[in-house]
């Protein structure tokens, strides 16, 4: 095909949510992995040479034509409407599940301290967790762990993208907040 | 906080679990005490914890359950410090363990979820073509230099102001004291007409003591249901609130 990559592009442009190369491989019926990912890959190249106002992010698993951070101002105007907010709770209640997976509930609310139930919630209203399964224990926990969206959010190619934890002893006297 | 007025009993904040919570209250004490984390002086800090604890209680703050599981947990800490070790068992660990392992890994998770927030989020700095669903319009752009405040420097940026009050109003409780719903819906306007106002500002003009309480169970409550944001100013220290 010697258009495959303007139908990579195509498929890109009009998919809402990322496209594996699997995916993409099973609509093109013909083109193997490879393939797939030269053209990926060239297209990855032109929009960075070429100063587009997005770029290929490789997110979820797949990939995603998404609009370059520089320009956020201006698609804040188009959208008008910005989504809801992240409670500083929510988001650490998000952390502490993403780098804990598999994880209880009992196991977060330890560590945070504080009973979990309503961020846990909130989370799962914004599919940012999910039910894993059930542990076997005296009233069967739910296990949780983290979604696509979630790695859609934050713009992670997978789990092991996750900025690594810091050490303490290294940070000294910063302090969380006081980093910006 | 000695007394408390009367007519302010009736009015209970439950904060939740959408603030701040024991381990949050721990990691300001050992900030604002610039202690290490690794060697607690276990005794002032359960002695300020337990002040916070009276203070959060006199403003009818509901403290929840965990807080009191906290606090008995230093206190126990604190009275196995004071039995002398024996000898013989030789490997006893530091008994501040207990608390300090997981304050640690808190800290950790926290550091993390602020490295999350950097990062490009998808419908905040990049975006795709689809639409979602947006809730509130996109704010005037930021200013740089701000950060969130938590639950507790709030309490001591309020000590702050009770203090400053002169005395002559601070007992004044004239039995027409606003109600902290109808405060509420006054800071509302505030923010719809200005879009923000200082933390200082709310509590300016002649206030009584009650009045001073009621402003700030007000703040507390737009907080809790995410009606404001309360932002700190890194280099001036100054306290601002914000609309939705």
């Amino acid at each position: 095909m010697d258009n495959l990559k303007a139908i990579v592009e195509s498929l890109l442009f009009a998919s809402d949510t990322p496209l594996t190369i699997d995916k993409i491989k099973s609509i093109l019926e013909t083109a193997d992995r490879k393939t797939v990912r030269e053209a990926l890959t060239s297209l990855a190249e032109e929009y960075e040479s070429g100063k587009r106002g997005f770029f290929l992010a490789e997110v979820a698993g797949g990939f995603q034509v998404r609009t370059r951070p520089e320009y956020r101002q201006w698609i804040r105007r188009l959208k008008e409407t910005r989504p809801a907010r992240l409670s500083r709770a929510a988001l650490e209640t998000l952390a502490i599940i993403a780098y804990k997976q598999p994880v209880l509930r009992s196991d977060v609310e330890y560590l945070r301290g504080v009973d979990s139930g309503g961020t846990l919630r909130t989370l799962f209203e914004r599919r940012l967790i999910r039910v894993m399964g059930r542990k076997d224990l005296p009233g069967r926990p739910m296990i949780y762990g983290t979604t696509k969206q979630f790695l859609e959010l934050f713009d992670l190619k997978d789990l092991n993208e996750l900025p690594a934890l810091k050490d303490l002893k290294d940070l000294g006297e910063t302090w969380p907040n006081d980093s910006r | 906080m000695t007394e408390q007025p009367q007519d302010m009993s009736a009015y209970q904040v439950d904060l939740g679990d959408l603030f701040d919570g024991p381990m949050d209250l721990l990691v300001h004490l050992v900030k604002k005490n610039e202690v290490d984390i690794y060697d607690i002086p276990i005794a002032l800090i359960t002695q300020q914890y337990v002040e916070y604890l009276e203070w959060m209680k006199s403003l009818n703050i509901d403290v929840a359950g965990d807080f009191l599981v906290m606090a008995a947990t230093l206190a126990h800490i604190k009275s196995r410090m004071l039995l002398p070790t024996q000898e013989e068992e030789g490997d006893d660990e530091d008994p501040r363990m207990e608390i300090i392992r997981p304050l640690a890994e808190y800290l950790q998770l926290k550091y993390a979820a602020e490295d999350l927030m950097e990062r490009d989020r998808l419908d905040w700095d990049v975006f795709v073509r689809r639409d979602f669903d947006g809730t509130e319009a996109w704010s005037e752009e930021e200013p740089g230099g701000l950060i969130q405040v938590g639950l507790f420097e709030l309490i001591d940026a309020f000590q702050e102001i009770i203090k400053r009050v002169s005395p002559a109003y601070l007992w004044d409780l004239t039995p027409d004291t606003i109600s902290v719903k109808s405060r509420i819906s006054q800071i509302a306007d505030i923010l719809e007409e200005r879009g923000s106002v200082t933390f200082q500002e709310l509590f300016e003009a002649p206030a009584t003591r009650v009045d001073i309480i009621v402003t700030f169970l007000a703040i507390l409550e737009m907080a809790k249901f995410q009606l404001i944001r309360i932002m700190q100013h890194l280099e001036s220290g100054i306290i601002r609130i914000f609309n939705g």
